[in-house]
């Protein structure tokens, strides 16, 4: 039996006698984002990092699997060295926190974490094709697989990605992953109010030209206002499809380009939230909304709260920081969300908020008797992660 | 023929008037289906080989109406079956005797249309070409582009997580969806997901697509519009073996290339296809690749000279492409109608397993021992670049033993998509077709915990309940 099997096991026993006794785990990677979620209460630490190690990669196929443990770092690098990465562009939230230690494949799998990428290529569920997990009972539980179709049974390879632990405990995860474009350059515009930002980063993902991210960084952030759009691809295509592009948004302004390495680091930073990771003292919300309705969600909060932002996913994800005070906005922000269809998350505020507010946009009733009734079926005795989604998850 | 249905609830075929008279309260008359010469357009799918009549079918025109048909059903104990356009290959839609037929083909508005958020809120019997239709003026499309896609509906491509030609490059239903309005069994109307690009909490709609009807009915959905590219062009390649094809595939993939499609066929694919469509497609070859790309004029020149270089390294044998919009709508009319075609000439079970690609030669040559030891024809059409097959067993259908054989014929093919590392259904769902091979791919373990999330929303098991997982050992809540 290899080494991670057998720690896989010891797991499963350690759940089982958690279940037996009801204790609460508290489940964590590599723990960079523990300050994500409500804080689990009297709860024994679970860590996933003794499974670690990739299992699987086959190029040909774009496919890559790995235990959950497995440092991202260590995945993105097996996978460049043939030419491939993962799609949904994950970055390190660890910084925004502090935290010195790397994300594992498997934190970033039941976060549900994507980066600029995901406009286009989709969020980390979009990728993710199959788990293996321990649920609340200590049974391991497989579902999907390496192919990249496949709709054989209940999709729960979704369920499991995006459920902060809540559900089961991931002890494989498997992706496909693309390969990584040959060259990438961001097309940029400068001095856009976020209406007009929006409207062009519309325009230009509604275009033909495959733009792959888009992002807006406001004056608050940036001196001049900049808005980003990103290309990738062989050469003379991304040059060519710049061209088309400028001449798509010549009523944007002039443009400019930046070149393939800085474009790299200046995504990665878009990804990572960097232009707002300090003050560290702040909060930080990432909020989900249709691009259309951000402008004027935006002018109506900041009208009343201090703010730095940003704008990701062709303006559909606002990165909004705010001083942590009160209840740092939640009330003016969710009273505004009402009825948008959009949602927020509070990343990042100090404990005594965290404590007070719901870090995760509650759901109506309805629809949080049905969360609670499939975190029933896997977790009966609600031992795994209890409180970190919503009080009754 | 050998799947089992259960066996119907007295009880319930008892109270068919009564029933009846209780649903008639609820929608308006046009909405009822009673009659048997009309019930008989609802008794099967496109799983034609079964059948059965259902006590009525209820078509409603809003979600209310769907609410309150689930509402009564509920306190009622009918079963409920489903229906979008009947398409299903897996007998996802066919009815029970003691179950009424749900169908949402009269809900199919377009409620609205965003071109900037790129996004349209469409109701759920809205045909998948349809969608695409009504935004083609403006150079939009819907992606996953299943071959039934003039009649199926966005109802049936979410209960079944529908695939099609293009998923390479676009992903299938479940990536393209951005919320559903739904009916819970109880008759609660809920929306999950929305316009934004994600959802709060646990991701109920990724549980949801896929979930083949057992899990709410939905009504409305979001979905994802996509710009067209400037252009389109499919290629085809004639091989000299299917090994050659298959490696040819994998050579592409890595070299970082990723077609929008790339779709394989074999001899007896091709001339069934050829001889249907007309489409030029090479005859003297022992294996097809229709391989599109996208993109302005200079661009597709560049990516096909990469691949026209990496098919000649495999052999390849003839290479030619589509010269205008004619003859490009022919390459696809002719890989699309497949399964038409083939029915055309014989009996056919299609099935949909998916592998690994690397073991495309291996698997290929199995299916074909397979076949031939119970004495039958097959031909083979599917999508190469991800792997999902569709083998089409051919037969007779007058002969029950061919028939018989077929069916065992595709049990052992879904098998051994299973023992390479596989799946048994790639994009047509489980239905009733794969429900009893569901313990070849998962075990009792796997079974409870999705059986256990599916009681969550049903714990009576009304909702399409002889589909999808085998008829014994059951899980409640």
């Amino acid at each position: 039996m290899s080494a991670s099997l057998f720690a896989e096991d010891e797991l499963s026993a350690t759940i089982r006698k958690a279940f037996a006794d009801k204790t609460p785990l508290a489940i964590h990677g590599a723990n960079t984002k523990a300050g994500i979620g409500g804080v689990v209460k009297n709860a024994a630490e679970i860590s996933t990092q003794g499974l670690s190690g990739i299992t699987l990669h086959e190029p040909a196929e774009m496919v890559i699997s790995a235990l959950a443990g497995t440092p991202l770092a260590e995945v993105e690098r097996r996978l460049a060295a043939q030419g491939q990465m993962l799609p949904f562009e994950p970055g390190q939230w660890g910084p925004l926190f502090g935290a010195a230690s790397e994300a594992t494949i498997g934190g970033i799998a039941a976060t549900n974490q994507s980066g600029p990428r995901r406009v286009t290529a989709g969020a980390c569920r979009d990728s993710l094709i199959g788990v293996r997990f321990i649920n609340g009972k200590g049974e391991s539980v497989k579902s999907g697989g390496r192919v990249m179709k496949n709709v054989t049974g209940l999709d729960l390879v979704k369920l499991l990605g995006g459920s902060w632990g809540t559900l089961g405990i991931l002890t494989e995860v498997t992706f496909k992953v693309l390969p990584r474009p040959e060259t990438a350059v961001t097309f940029t515009l400068h001095g856009l109010d976020d209406q007009r930002a929006i409207e062009a980063m519309s325009a230009a993902l509604g275009s033909p030209f495959d733009v792959s991210a888009a992002a807006h960084l406001p004056s608050s952030v940036e001196r001049v206002p900049m808005t980003l759009l990103r290309l990738e691809g062989f050469h003379a295509s991304v040059a060519y499809r710049f061209d088309r592009l400028k001449d798509l948004l010549k009523r944007f302004g002039p443009a400019n380009r930046i070149e393939a390495e800085a474009s790299s680091v200046l995504w990665k930073q878009i990804g990572e939230v960097t232009p707002l990771s300090e003050p560290r003292g702040t909060a930080l919300w990432k909020i989900s909304l249709a691009p259309s309705k951000a402008p004027h969600f935006l002018a109506s909060i900041k009208a009343q709260l201090s703010a730095r932002y940003l704008l990701d996913w062709g303006g559909g994800l606002i990165w909004f920081q705010t001083d942590a005070k009160s209840d740092a906005g939640a009330a003016l922000i969710r009273a505004n969300l009402a009825g948008t269809g959009g949602h927020a998350t509070l990343i990042r505020a100090p404990g005594a908020i965290r404590d007070a507010v719901a870090i995760f946009e509650p759901a109506s009733d309805a629809l949080m008797k049905l969360q609670a009734a499939i975190k029933a079926s896997f977790d009966p005795a609600g031992i795994l992660n209890p409180g970190r989604m919503a009080p009754l998850l | 023929m050998g799947i089992a249905f259960p066996i119907p609830d007295d009880a319930i075929l008892a109270r068919r008037d009564q029933i009846i008279a209780g649903l008639s309260s609820l929608v308006p008359p046009s909405s009822l289906v009673t009659t048997e010469d009309e019930r008989r357009a609802f008794e099967t799918d496109a799983l034609t080989a079964y059948r059965k009549m259902p006590l009525a079918a209820v078509l409603p025109t809003t979600t209310e109406e769907v609410a309150a048909v689930l509402r009564f059903c509920h306190e009622n104990g009918v079963k409920v079956v489903p229906r979008g356009a009947g398409t299903s290959l897996a007998g996802g839609a066919i009815p029970q005797e003691d179950a009424i037929v749900l169908g949402v083909g009269k809900m199919a508005k377009v409620l609205d249309i965003n071109f900037g958020d790129r996004t349209m809120r469409v109701q759920a019997g809205i045909t998948n070409l349809a969608i695409s239709n009504e935004v083609a003026d403006k150079r939009f499309f819907y992606a996953p582009d299943p071959s039934s896609q003039l009649a199926c509906t966005i109802a049936g491509n979410i209960a079944m997580n529908s695939g099609g030609a293009h998923c390479l490059r676009y992903g299938v239903t479940t990536n393209n969806i951005l919320g559903v309005r739904m009916v819970l069994i109880d008759g609660t109307i809920v929306d999950i997901g929305s316009d934004a690009m994600d959802a709060a909490g646990l991701d109920l709609l990724g549980l949801v697509i896929g979930s083949e009807g057992q899990l709410g009915v939905v009504t409305e959905a979001v979905v994802r519009i996509l710009p067209m590219a400037e252009g389109a062009r499919p290629v085809l390649f004639g091989f000299a073996s299917s090994e050659a094809a298959g490696a040819a595939v994998a050579a592409i993939i890595g070299a970082g290339i990723i077609p929008v499609a790339m779709e394989f066929m074999d001899k007896p694919a091709i001339d069934i296809c050829e001889a249907f469509a007309h489409a030029g497609y090479p005859t003297d070859c022992e294996a097809l690749l229709i391989i599109e790309v996208e993109g302005s004029d200079g661009e597709m020149d560049a990516m096909l000279a990469r691949i026209v270089a990496i098919a000649k390294e495999h052999g390849v044998k003839t290479v030619k492409e589509s010269k205008s919009a004619m003859e490009t709508a022919l390459i696809w009319k002719g890989r699309k109608s497949a399964f038409g075609a083939t029915g055309r000439i014989a009996d056919y079970i299609c099935m949909d397993g998916t592998i690994p690609t690397g073991q495309l030669p291996y698997v290929l040559r199995r299916i074909d021992e397979i076949v031939k030891s119970y004495g039958l024809r097959v031909a083979n059409v599917f999508h190469a670049g991800d792997g999902n097959l569709h083998p089409l067993v051919l037969y007779n259908c007058n002969d029950p033993v061919e028939a018989a054989n077929a069916e065992e014929a595709g049990n052992d093919i879904l098998k051994l998509c299973v023992e390479v590392g596989g799946c048994l259904t790639g994009e047509h769902g489980v239905g009733i077709e794969k429900r009893d091979l569901m313990r070849k791919q998962f075990n009792e373990i796997d079974l409870a915990q999705q059986m256990r999330v599916r009681a969550a929303f049903d714990p009576l098991w009304l909702l399409n309940p002889a589909k999808v997982f085998p008829l014994d050992g059951r899980v409640s809540a």
